[in-house]
This record gives structure tokens, C-alpha cells and sequence, in this order.
């Protein structure tokens, strides 16, 4: 959801319970209508108006005005203009699901976990201790058979907030949800579980898809920032699958060492 | 506490570091007794395994005492006598609960690194690299032992250190490795390198039912241990062609089974070999020198097994795969499952069928270390195996 930058930077300076969160909330949707290839445009475009201005050449104040709109756009894909005129050049999002098929950002990953797949269904669909091994997440507060409310850290320290409910739940098979309209940031996940052949465990297939703040420019902010999600929901689901089989995650930190 | 801390290419230094301490529910530290340097630290001394870090504390052969347990380590108690596998194994996973102990799924932190060289991870090591898991290694006073409840064995007291502290490494290591030429009646078994991988290999050919051991190597010193420790036929490289001498000693068929106990270090097998190989290692176009590898191709009997404990890291050049396809070679390699060898091992050396004592060459402080690691790589002063005492 664009604009939820903004948005978040501004509630998790102000505290999550502040006044300032609580009217970003209400703050009117800024849903993203410009193609991830205008945004770089106006990247590129809007940077070049600003030094224009900076360096006081002509018409200063005009392209400064303008340079800084073209960024907002690029930041938050974004146009009020496009909204004005009922315009959206970005993938739209249906009723049912929480992020569109071309918005956003994907990661598909599979573990073998030694374990019946009776326990390792039993353990993912505890969502509270998800935390234990995706890194990204703080908490997950479960609300009810099936809401809950999940934490995550976000870039600079800042933390994001969504609701989320479970959509579809087949024991030993598969867990799926999705975060609810309003939210910080739309997620939609799902896990299927599957006997491996031959005794060798259960097969986890995970497929993660979000719509980090700032859309897919925002995702590759978040890459400046370790959080290439790719190698992070692998690096999870290794956790996972060390917590089942041997109760703890192998761990480094905080061991001696020698001058570095 | 003092450690042993890497430094870069040909340097290592005694250094003094925090305490380690229990960070997980099935950790242990131990004060360690005795701990050895062993011929694969010299690969991270030569820098020759990648990942490597200012200040990584070395050393993966240690025995000591345990000081602090884990609220999930049951089986062991301060003042336990313990000697730690060099690496660590979950006792959980689909590979640990097959046996294969050093393939483990679950200890290696930086799975990710090691999944883009090698296309899945194996066990973490002991100092030995953040490829391997970079955890803090034992040549030093204090060690933190994670999965010490599987990896930790407990030690019979009438057993000196000296006599058990190699079941860490090197013992099963050369076990496995004469395990791996599934050894028939009356066969004959070569192995390059008499380090003590080699002597240990040489020893355990015999126990497992060789008619016949040959060892081959260039130090004077090591040759008469494979001679006389061993009770090896040896082949000295300086003095002839080991192609020719290993077909002449074996009418003609070659050895049913050779032992690459050298690894990627090897001095090559000519001249020439030798220059091209370090050259393509100078230029990052191969990591390993794979001389001695090449050797067993060719001179292994068809149907024969090469048997590889040698370490390699990384990309080998000009193999003469087509000798191994054209005799129908079999290769067996890889990390010791040093867990499955521990208590079979042990009970050989209660039994008195093995004294492991007889590799140790030097006996020094943990202070001596930097000259050791040098007169070690250096093959100076008939070093074969030495012994630190913290």
C-alpha cells in the first residue's frame, strides 16, 4: 500500500498508541496507480528537477515544486493526479485476495523437515511462535480461532503493524491467510505440508507474497538493508525445521574471538 | 582466557579473549586438557579455505573437563571427563539418524554461504572457517560445545589423554577412510601421505583385514614411522616413480584400494604438475592442487576404490576422469562421521589393540603454537603430530 512509508515512519516515531498514529490510520487510502516503470521515470526525472532548483537555475521554485512531486510519486507510486481522474496504471487489487497477482513481492520456498507431519502442521499453525524463526517478525498475537495481529521490524528500527485472518486451515495439509484490509502492509501467505517419500519427514512448501511499504521500490530499499526476502524466508524455514528436529537454532553470536 | 587466534596467510598468534559461555539450551563449555593441531588447520593457515576471519579462534581436536551445562544437557555434569568430535551433529536429522554424522542438516549457522558453494551444507566444524559455521575452535582454555549431549563422550578415567584425545579427529578419520576401500581378504591397500591421517589410515588397512599396506611420502621421518609404527612397505617419491613402483609391487594389477590422505595441498607429482598447479591456484583458477588425486586415478587396479580423507575445498584442474571411467573406479570421500567410530574406536583402545600415542612428535604449551603451526607446515624437526597443553 503506498503511502504506508510515510505513514509508518511517522507512527513509529510517535509510538504506536499516539494521536499521530492514530489519525495516520484514518489518514485517506493512497493506493499505488503509477507502473513500476513511470516510478523509475520519475525518479530519475524528479531528482534531475531538484538539483535544477538547488543549483538555482532557471525557473528554481517551478522545477523544485515539480521535481518533488514526481518524487513522491516514485516513492509511493502514488498520483493524486491519476486519482483525480479515476486513472491507475498498476495492478489493481480483487476481493479476495490481499495483494494483487502483479503487485508486490513473492518468495516460494520448501523444506524437509524429519518429523510427522502431524507436528510439524501442529507447530506452524501455533502462529504465535512463528517469530521463533522468521526473522522479520517481532510477534503474532492471535485474536481468535482465527485473527490475529502480527509485528514486524521494519528499516531504521521502525516497526509495521497488520491484522490478518486464516482463510483456509486443512489439518496436516495446508495453512493459509491473508492480512486485512487497512493494514500497514498486504500480506497473503500460505504452507502446505505433504508426507515425504520414503520416512523422510514432511515436506513444508511455503509461498509468501507482500507488498512491502513503498511497493517494489521499497523492496529494494529494504535490500540496502539485508532484507532480501528471498534468502530470508529460506534462512526461516531452515530455522524452523532446526527448532522441530533439535529443539534450538545453531547460533554463533556472542562467542569469543580474537581482535577482528 | 588465551586462544589461538587466526590472523591471516602464515599467522597466528596466542591471544587473550573473553570467556566462552553457555548460549544454548544443549551447549557445554569445557576447560580444555589437551588439544592438537591438526594437517587441515594448516589449509586455513596456508588460507587456503575461504571465509576465514581476523581473530577466529583454530583448533578442532580438544578433550577437557565439562564446567557449565545446558538447562537441556542431561547426561553430563561438571567434572565430567569429555572428548568433543570435530564436528557438530544435531543427533536429530534425517543424516544423523542415518549415520552420517558430519552431513548434519542443523549446525551449520551460515547454511546459506556454504548452500551457494556447495550446493547444500554439511555439519559445523570447529574453527574452521565461517563456511563451516564459524564457531570458536578448542585451541584454547575454555571451549563452548553446542549439542554437547550427543557430541561430548564421556572418557573411562584409566585412559590418559594422550591415548583418547585423537578419536576427536584423526583416528576415525584414517578409520573411515580404510573403511571406505571395503577392504577384502588378501587385499593390498596404498596411501599417499604419511602425516597422521596417513599412519592412522596405514594402522586401520591392517585392522580391518588388508594382506598388504603401502605407504607413500617424502619426509625421511615419516617414512620410517609408516615403517616402523605401521609395519607399511613404503614407496619414497624422491627416489622413484610411485606409478612404476606400485605396479611392480603389485605384478602388475595395481592396489585394490588408495588412500588420498593429503588433500589440496598436495606437492605435485612432477615438476612440472607441481608449477602449472600453483600457478592456476595463483590466478583463482582452481583452489586445490589435486596432484596426488590424479595419482590414485591412474594408479588404482580396475574396479579398484579411491578412498579420499584428504581435505578439498573448492575447484580441481585436469583430473584424468577418463582413467577412473575407463577401470570403473569407485569414490568414496567426504568429512568422518566421527560419532559412529567414537565408542567402537574407544573400546579398541581399551582393548589395547591401539595405542593412538605413537602420531604425537611434539608436546608444547598453548604459548608455542605460532612456532609450532610454522615448523608444522614447514615439515621442520620431524614434526608429525603435536600435542598443546593449555
Amino acid at each position: 500500500m503506498p503511502g504506508t512509508l510515510l505513514k509508518v515512519a511517522a507512527k513509529s516515531a510517535a509510538g504506536p498508541g499516539s494521536g499521530l498514529a492514530r489519525a495516520a490510520d484514518y489518514a485517506p487510502p493512497t493506493p499505488t496507480n503509477v507502473s513500476d516503470a513511470e516510478r523509475v521515470v520519475s525518479l530519475g526525472v524528479g531528482g534531475a528537477l531538484l538539483l535544477n532548483a538547488v543549483a538555482g537555475k532557471h525557473l528554481g521554485l517551478l522545477s523544485g515544486l515539480a521535481g518533488g512531486y514526481l518524487l513522491y510519486r516514485a516513492a509511493t507510486g502514488h498520483c493524486p493526479g491519476y486519482q483525480a481522474l479515476g486513472l491507475s496504471f498498476a495492478g489493481g487489487t480483487g476481493p479476495n485476495t490481499a495483494v494483487a497477482a502483479d503487485a508486490g513481492v513473492k518468495v516460494e520456498h520448501a523444506v524437509t523437515v524429519n518429523a510427522p507431519v502431524e507436528e510439524v502442521y501442529k507447530f506452524w499453525r501455533r502462529l504465535s511462535r512463528l517469530p521463533e524463526f522468521m526473522d522479520h517478525l517481532r510477534s503474532v498475537e492471535e485474536t481468535g480461532a482465527t485473527h490475529s495481529t502480527w509485528t514486524a521490524k521494519a528499516p531504521l528500527g521502525m516497526t509495521v503493524q497488520w491484522k490478518a485472518e486464516v482463510v483456509t486451515d486443512r489439518a496436516n495439509e495446508v495453512i493459509a491467510w491473508r492480512s486485512l484490509p487497512g493494514s500497514d502492509v498486504d500480506t497473503a501467505g500460505s504452507v502446505h505440508f505433504r508426507m515425504a517419500p520414503g520416512g523422510r519427514g514432511t515436506e513444508v512448501r511455503v509461498s509468501l507474497k507482500f507488498d512491502p511499504p513503498g511497493g517494489k521500490l521499497g523492496s529494494l530499499v529494504a535490500r540496502l538493508f539485508g532484507e532480501n526476502p528471498d534468502q530470508t524466508v529460506r534462512a526461516d524455514l531452515l530455522r524452523f525445521k532446526s527448532i522441530i528436529e533439535t529443539g534450538e537454532v545453531a547460533r554463533v553470536e556472542g562467542q569469543p574471538h580474537g581482535r577482528r | 582466557m588465551k586462544a589461538v587466534c587466526w590472523r591471516g596467510r602464515g599467522s597466528v598468534e596466542v591471544e587473550t579473549v573473553p570467556d566462552p559461555k553457555v548460549l544454548n539450551p544443549r551447549d557445554a563449555v569445557l576447560r580444555i586438557t589437551t588439544t592438537a593441531i591438526c594437517g587441515s588447520d594448516l589449509h586455513l593457515y596456508d588460507n587456503f579455505i575461504p571465509t576465514m576471519q581476523k581473530g577466529d579462534i583454530l583448533g578442532h581436536e580438544f578433550m577437557g573437563e565439562v564446567v557449565e551445562v545446558g538447562p537441556k544437557v542431561t547426561n553430563l555434569k561438571k567434572g565430567d571427563r569429555v572428548l568433543v568430535p570435530f564436528h557438530i551433529s544435531c543427533g536429530h536429522c534425517f543424516y544423523c539418524s542415518g549415520n552420517m554424522w558430519s552431513l548434519c542438516d542443523n549446525t551449520n549457522p551460515n547454511a546459506r554461504l556454504a548452500e551457494k558453494v556447495f550446493g547444500y551444507s554439511g555439519s559445523g566444524i570447529f574453527g574452521y572457517s565461517h563456511l563451516y559455521g564459524g564457531y570458536a575452535g578448542g585451541q584454547a582454555e575454555y571451549v563452548r560445545v553446542p549439542m554437547a549431549d550427543v557430541g561430548a563422550l564421556k572418557v573411562p578415567d584409566g585412559l590418559p589423554d594422550e591415548k583418547v584425545l585423537f578419536l576427536t579427529d584423526i583416528f576415525p578419520t584414517g578409520y573411515m577412510a580404510a573403511e571406505n576401500c571395503n577392504i577384502q581378504p588378501g587385499d593390498t591397500v596404498a596411501v599417499w601421505g604419511a602425516g597422521p591421517v596417513g599412519l592412522f589410515a596405514a594402522k586401520s588397512a591392517w585392522l580391518l583385514g588388508a594382506g598388504r599396506v603401502i605407504v607413500i611420502d617424502s619426509v625421511d621421518g615419516r617414512l620410517r614411522k609408516a615403517e616402523r609404527d605401521c609395519q607399511a612397505e613404503t614407496i619414497d617419491r624422491r627416489e622413484k616413480d610411485v606409478l612404476d613402483a606400485l605396479d611392480e609391487m603389485t605384478a602388475g594389477r595395481g592396489p585394490d584400494a588408495c588412500i588420498d590422505a593429503v588433500g589440496m595441498e598436495a606437492h605435485g607429482a612432477t615438476v612440472v604438475d607441481h608449477v602449472l598447479d600453483r600457478g592456476m591456484q595463483l590466478v583463482g583458477m582452481q583452489t586445490d592442487r589435486p596432484s596426488v588425486l590424479r595419482e590414485t586415478m591412474l594408479a588404482c587396479r580396475k574396479g579398484g576404490t579411491l578412498s579420499i580423507p584428504g581435505v578439498y575445498g573448492g575447484i580441481l584442474d585436469k583430473l584424468p576422469f577418463g582413467a577412473a571411467f575407463a577401470k570403473g573406479l569407485t569414490f568414496k570421500m567426504g568429512q568422518t562421521h566421527t560419532h559412529k567410530y567414537l565408542r567402537p574406536l574407544l573400546a579398541r583402545v581399551e582393548k589395547g589393540e591401539i595405542d593412538p600415542s605413537f602420531v604425537i612428535s611434539h608436546r608444547l604449551g598453548l604459548a608455542d603454537a605460532p612456532a609450532a603451526y610454522r615448523n608444522f607446515r614447514d615439515k621442520k624437526d620431524e614434526y608429525i603430530k603435536c600435542v598443546l597443553k593449555p
